[in-house]
This record gives structure tokens, C-alpha cells and sequence, in this order.
């Protein structure tokens, strides 16, 4: 593998020159990085439909293709040949923008995700902190839609949209925090190296559910899905929004689905680590894909059982239940690590 | 300041064309942040005239606009127009088609009960519900089609019996459903009843008092809902009521959830009664033998001049009903419906009024949704359990 990266080094020094080569690489990386994430983006959809369609013993999509393999090709090529339309009371430039605003933060994100040790595109040392700052992004991409739609029900979306991921990034945060204090390092690698004794997900359990939930709100999914609430909104803040564009923010929904379920697997749940090192001659990969997995199946599962909550009932959860709970998990593990060992690298 | 007070409220048009509209419900709502200040249901979208269209037919054409009032309870629509015209014309029926007319009565309800739990789980968001109800629809559905041809605009009452007998095997089909069907009840409502988010959802909204209930005119699992046990299948017997055992279900909050908790018990309550009535029911004539009245056999058609006779006479004049005014109603599992018939003789009425139960249900509204939020208006345009065709008629 060494070996094979210096020749490729060597070549594209020769051929583009240093400077360029170094601009040329970086490229080359985000592709290799982001083809096969907008791939599993793209077949999480099919999967969706798949899982939900099985749990509602119906066949789900089983006619483009062999076993239906071929269904998000059909629907990208009917999305992208349908016509745009732009309300005349929209504003026309934020409303392009907005969907590009949803997409964009959910792909930038992957930006220091890591794979394996080696395997990662920026290997910063604030990861998580990065992950944050830029997941809280993807909100302004849901306002702006919903407010130049300049239609009732988008911007009612829109203004759920809001306070939902506000309230519930919050708690999302403060998950990490203990993760962060057990670590003493804000680098995604060094996070899951040090659950190589155990996972973060014994200790922290009741965090690792808060992150969970959390992020299913976050991510708009059902039971928090109140800002598309069909019944209700009848699209939420896309309700204005046809063809690719909605098809856009479709994707940055799914995006972060994947997103999230990496970083939770990351995380709690272990990484590239195999649950007993005997099972180590798998390679890494396969175990962080296992488990992210699962996580975006929970997803699924989640959505063919619960009904929706109540946009009150969603901030009562928010604020009073899960907040409190994961600032005394924090208190509680900053205590025990100055107990035990003193908070390290402090 | 003053300005922006003129902003605060906004008025959102819910449907005609919207998800939840349940068909082309028109809902103005006027809203403060998400709070419904106040709700306005407007009516008539659907309306096609059938009160007006029933006086210009004889009084067998006029049976399947019936089924087309409301379209998810259909052969209920129907006990009501040929108890009516029976009693108008004073016969009854014989016994097989009073016992075939309960069955198939009670499993329209179940079929309307279905279709309400799935489309109020689909309303508050648990959309897999809709699915597993429709599963059990498809079944009640296909009983349909072997007695008269049709899933779902049966025309299968006449007034003086049912159009045909039942088919070889139905009767041990419909036993094997109704033996099985109350497991899968049970199943509904592990997904549902004690389900955290169904309950806060559906808890506390839309209370209706007793007396609101009155008040405003509720019928069926709608006043049930609110505690009076008040159904017409005791209260009036008809058919094969009076012979069979059966409980009326009562709610105690009158909310959301106790009507939801009404209309699942009385799917259970449903399937007793079938059961009771597949052990009673005698063999027999499924019509009067009257053939001024009702449509002679095909065989005898075939060989027999005055039956031909009979048969063209029927399909082209109808039958005259003597002249006369008479109100009946049954319980529909939406509620009260009844017709106002009057008659001055000859093959078709001269007037007939319907009283349909949604009529009165989507009319509170106005008076359940102010003061809740918009989420609720949904679990609320749910509970009320609509369906146009009847409202509109």
C-alpha cells in the first residue's frame, strides 16, 4: 500500500508538478472519499424501503432491476428530468440556495471521519468539535427554504425546523462531552483507539440513548419529524420545492442518517474495533460498516413503528428530560475520573 | 406595535387539497404561532345531489347511491333505505335475510373501525398501522365481491331481503375470520394502545363533555366516546338485533383516546355478534316471496311468463309503495343515519331526507379545535372519523 502510494506520488509530481499535484491529490481524495458515501446514500433510500416495505409485509420496490437494485438510478433520473418550479413569490436566490446549503454541510462533515486509523481524509485534532460546528449549519439551509418558499406551511416547517435542532443539538453536544472527558482528546481517531478495552457504550449507556434520540430529531426523522409533518404540514418547509431541489434535500436528509450512524458507531459503539479480539482477522472496515449499519437500520425500524410527537411534547423532551440528564452524566463522569485517575491532560 | 399585532394571527387554508383532508375537507384555520384561535369547516365540495337524484329513481335504482354516501361503510348505507322503504311499504323480512343483512352489517363496521384506526394512526403518524388494517380490509372485502360481485358499491340489501343467497363456503369463511379476527385486534394494539406517543397524542385532545355531546348533536362511537351508552341496535332493534348479545362500549373523558378505545372494543363486540349469528341463522328464503315486490328467480325467468312479466315490471316501473311518511334510522358505524321518507304513492318518493352522522360530527370542530395546536387538528379531523360522500351527500 506504501509502496504504491509513493509511486502514485512520484507520478503525479512528475506530471503536474508539486503544487498543482498537492491541489490535484487532495481532489482525488474527496472523490475516492465521496463516491462511496453518496453511494450508500443513494441505496439507503432503497433500503428504507426495503426494511419498511418488509415490516409491512409488502414487497417494497422490486421491479427496476433485480430485486429492485436499480430503483435509485430511476428515481434520480426522474428527479432530475422533471421541471423545476419556482413559486413566483419566492425569492428566487435563496431559494435555489437553500438546498445546496442542506446537502453541502452533511457532505463537509465527512471531511474527518475516519475509517480506519490510517484511513482518514483530515486527521485534525478537534474532529468532534469540527462535526458539531458544522452539523449546526445544515439548519440554515432548512430556514432559508422554508422562508423564501414564502408559503404558510413551509414556514411553519421552517420555524419548527428551528427550534428542534436547536434544542436538540444541544443535547446532542453534551452526549460528546463525556466521550471527549474519558478520551481527553477531541480527535476522532484517538477516540476510538481508547475503547480498545471497552466501548464507550458500557459506561455511558444512558448517553449513548440520549445521542441516539438526539439525533434521530436532529436529523428530522421520525418521531421528531415535524418539520415535514405530512398530515400536518402537508410537506413542511419543502413544501414549495419539486424535482432535484426536493430531491436535494432529500439526499442531505439521508446524508446525515448515514452521517450520524457512523459518528455514533465512532464513537459508543467502538469504531473499527471487533467486539473480542478474536474476531480481529476481520478487517476493520467491515466492523465500523456493521455497525453503522445497524444503527441506520434502528432508523428505519424506528419510522414503520412510532407516531409522531406533538411539536410541545418534542421540547418537553428536549429541555426538560434530556438536558438535565446529560449535564449530570457529565458531573457524574467528570467525578468519577477525578476520583479514580484525575482528569487526564488536565 | 400596532402593526405587528395585525400580523400575529394568520389564517392557514387546511385542504381541500391536503394530506390529511380526509377527501375534500376545507378547513380555515386561524392560527396564533401554532395555536388554532379559531377553525372554520366548510361543507359541500362533494356534493353530487343524491337526496335530489333518490326522487327521480324508483326506490331499487335509488339503492346504490346508497353505498355511495359513505363509501367506507357501504352496506350499512343501505340497511337504512331498505328497513325504510320496508316499513313504508309494511313487510319484513324473512328471517335468513335479517340474520345475512346483521353479518354483513356488523362487518361493514369492522370494515369502516378498520379503515379509522389506520387512518388515524396515518394522521398522528404511524404509518404502518394503515398498512396491517388494510391487510384485514382486503379479507371483509372479498366476502364482499363473493356475495355480490362488488368490493366495494355492493347493492346487495333489497328492501325485502338481500339480492342472493350466500355462497357455498362463505358461511365457514366468514366463521374462520371472525374466530381469528380479535388476535389480530390484539396486535393493533400492542402497536398502539399503550404506546407512549399514541397516548400523549391522543390523551386530552378534543375533550367533549356529555353534555357538548348532546348538545351538538353526536351519534355513535362520538357520543359513546363521551359515556352514553346510547346505539340504536338496543335502543331500536332492527333485523337480527333484538337476538343476539352484544355490550355498548362507553368511553369515560370523552377524548380523543376514549374514542379510539370505543370503536377497537366495538370491533370485538362486532365479531361476537357475527359468530351469534352464523349459530342462529335458519335456512330459508333470503327474499319475499312477494315477486310484486321483489325480483323473481333467474331460473324462473327463463321458463315462466309471469315471472318474466314480474321481472320486467321491476326493473322498469319498480314497485309502488303506498303513500305514507316515515322516518327510520340505524346505527351506521359512524352513527345515526337515517331518511325521512315520504311517499305519495306510486315508484319513486317524493321526498327523502338524509341524516347523516359526519353532518354533525365535523360541524364541532369549530367548537373542539380552538385553543390546540396544529398537530391536534389532525388527531382531531381523525377522531371525528368523516367521510364526505355523507356530509356532502
Amino acid at each position: 500500500m506504501a509502496d504504491f502510494l509513493k509511486m502514485v506520488h512520484e507520478m503525479g509530481v512528475g506530471f503536474f508538478g508539486p503544487l498543482l499535484w498537492s491541489l490535484v491529490w487532495v481532489v482525488i481524495k474527496v472523490v475516492l472519499l465521496l463516491a462511496p458515501v453518496l453511494f450508500i446514500v443513494t441505496y439507503i433510500t432503497l433500503a428504507e424501503r426495503k426494511v419498511i416495505g418488509a415490516m409491512q409485509v409488502r414487497p417494497g420496490p422490486n421491479r427496476v432491476g433485480f430485486f429492485g437494485v436499480l430503483q435509485p438510478l430511476a428515481d434520480a433520473v426522474k428527479l432530475i428530468f422533471k421541471e423545476t418550479i419556482l413559486p413566483i413569490k419566492a425569492d428566487k436566490g435563496l431559494f435555489i440556495l437553500a438546498p445546496l446549503l442542506t446537502l453541502v454541510p452533511a457532505l463537509l462533515s465527512w471531511a474527518v471521519v475516519p475509517f480506519s486509523p490510517e484511513l482518514v481524509l483530515a486527521n485534525i485534532n478537534i474532529g468532534v468539535l469540527y462535526l458539531l460546528a458544522i452539523s449546526s449549519l445544515g439548519a440554515y439551509g432548512i430556514i432559508m427554504a422554508g422562508w423564501s418558499s414564502n408559503s404558510r406551511y413551509a414556514f411553519l416547517g421552517a420555524m419548527r425546523s428551528v427550534a428542534q435542532m436547536v434544542s436538540y443539538e444541544v443535547s446532542m453536544g453534551f452526549t460528546l462531552i463525556p466521550v471527549i472527558l474519558i478520551t481527553g482528546s477531541l480527535n476522532l481517531v484517538d477516540v476510538v483507539e481508547h475503547q480498545k478495552t471497552w466501548w464507550n457504550v458500557i459506561p455511558l449507556a444512558p448517553m449513548f440513548f440520549i445521542y441516539f434520540i438526539s439525533v434521530v430529531a436532529e436529523t428530522n426523522r421520525t418521531p421528531f419529524d415535524l418539520p415535514e409533518a405530512e398530515p400536518e404540514l402537508v410537506a413542511g418547509f419543502f413544501t414549495e420545492y419539486s424535482a432535484m431541489s426536493a430531491g436535494l434535500f432529500l439526499m442531505g436528509e439521508y446524508a446525515n442518517i448515514v452521517l450520524v450512524s457512523f459518528l455514533g458507531a465512532l464513537v459508543f459503539l467502538g469504531g473499527w474495533l471487533p467486539p473480542v479480539s478474536i474476531l480481529g482477522f476481520i478487517p476493520g472496515l467491515v466492523w465500523l460498516g456493521l455497525k453503522a449499519g445497524f444503527l441506520m437500520f434502528v432508523f428505519l425500524w424506528i419510522r414503520a413503528t412510532f407516531p409522531r410527537y406533538r411539536y410541545d411534547q418534542l421540547m418537553r423532551l428536549g429541555w426538560k428530560v434530556f438536558l438535565p440528564l446529560s449535564l449530570f452524566w457529565i458531573f457524574l463522569t467528570g467525578l468519577v475520573l477525578q476520583l479514580t485517575q484525575g482528569v487526564r491532560g488536565g | 406595535m400596532e402593526q405587528l399585532k395585525e400580523f400575529q394571527n394568520y389564517t392557514v387554508n387546511f385542504g381541500p387539497q391536503h394530506p390529511a383532508a380526509h377527501g375534500v375537507l376545507r378547513l380555515l384555520l386561524e392560527l396564533d404561532g401554532e395555536v388554532v384561535e379559531r377553525a372554520d369547516p366548510h361543507i359541500g365540495l362533494l356534493h353530487r345531489g343524491t337526496e335530489k337524484l333518490l326522487e327521480h329513481k324508483t326506490y331499487l335504482q335509488g339503492l346504490p347511491y346508497w353505498d355511495r354516501l359513505d363509501y367506507m361503510s357501504m352496506m350499512c348505507q343501505e340497511h337504512t333505505w331498505v328497513l325504510a322503504v320496508e316499513k313504508l311499504m309494511g313487510v319484513t323480512a324473512p328471517p335468513r335475510a335479517q340474520y345475512i343483512r346483521t353479518i354483513f352489517a356488523e362487518l361493514t363496521r369492522i370494515l369502516n373501525h378498520l379503515l379509522f384506526v389506520g387512518a388515524h394512526g396515518l394522521d398522528v403518524g404511524a404509518m404502518t398501522m394503515f398498512i396491517y388494517c388494510f391487510r384485514e380490509r382486503e379479507a371483509i372485502l372479498d366476502m364482499y365481491e363473493a356475495v355480490c360481485g362488488s368490493r366495494m358499491h355492493a347493492a346487495y340489501f333489497r328492501p325485502g331481503g338481500v339480492a342472493k343467497d350466500l355462497p357455498d363456503g362463505l358461511e365457514e369463511k366468514i366463521q374462520a375470520f371472525a374466530e381469528d379476527f380479535p388476535a389480530k385486534i390484539d396486535e393493533y394494539e400492542t402497536l398502539l394502545t399503550n404506546n407512549r406517543i399514541w397516548k400523549q397524542r391522543l390523551v386530552d385532545v378534543g375533550v367533549v363533555t356529555a353534555e357538548q355531546a348532546l348538545d351538538w348533536g353526536f351519534v355513535g362511537p362520538m357520543l359513546r366516546g363521551s359515556g352514553i351508552a346510547y346505539d340504536l341496535r338496543k335502543a331500536e332493534p332492527y333485523d337480527a338485533y333484538a337476538k343476539v348479545d352484544f355490550d355498548i362500549p362507553v368511553g369515560k373523558n370523552g377524548d380523543s383516546y376514549d374514542r379510539y378505545l370505543v370503536r377497537v372494543e366495538e370491533m370485538r363486540q362486532s365479531t361476537r355478534i357475527i359468530l351469534q349469528c352464523l349459530e342462529k341463522m335458519p335456512k330459508g328464503d333470503v327474499k319475499l316471496q312477494d315477486f310484486k315486490m321483489s325480483i323473481p328467480n333467474r331460473a324462473d325467468m327463463e321458463s315462466g311468463m309471469e315471472s318474466l312479466i314480474h321481472h320486467f315490471k321491476l326493473v322498469s316501473e319498480g314497485f309502488n309503495v303506498p303513500a305514507g311518511e316515515v322516518y327510520l334510522a340505524t346505527e351506521s358505524p359512524k352513527g345515526e343515519l337515517g331518511v325521512y321518507i315520504v311517499s305519495q304513492g306510486g315508484s319513486k318518493p317524493y321526498r327523502a331526507k338524509i341524516r347523516s352522522a359526519g353532518f354533525n360530527h365535523l360541524q364541532a370542530l369549530k367548537m373542539m379545535l380552538p385553543g390546540h395546536m396544529i398537530a391536534d387538528v389532525t388527531t382531531m379531523v381523525g377522531t371525528i372519523d368523516i367521510v364526505f360522500g355523507e356530509i356532502d351527500r
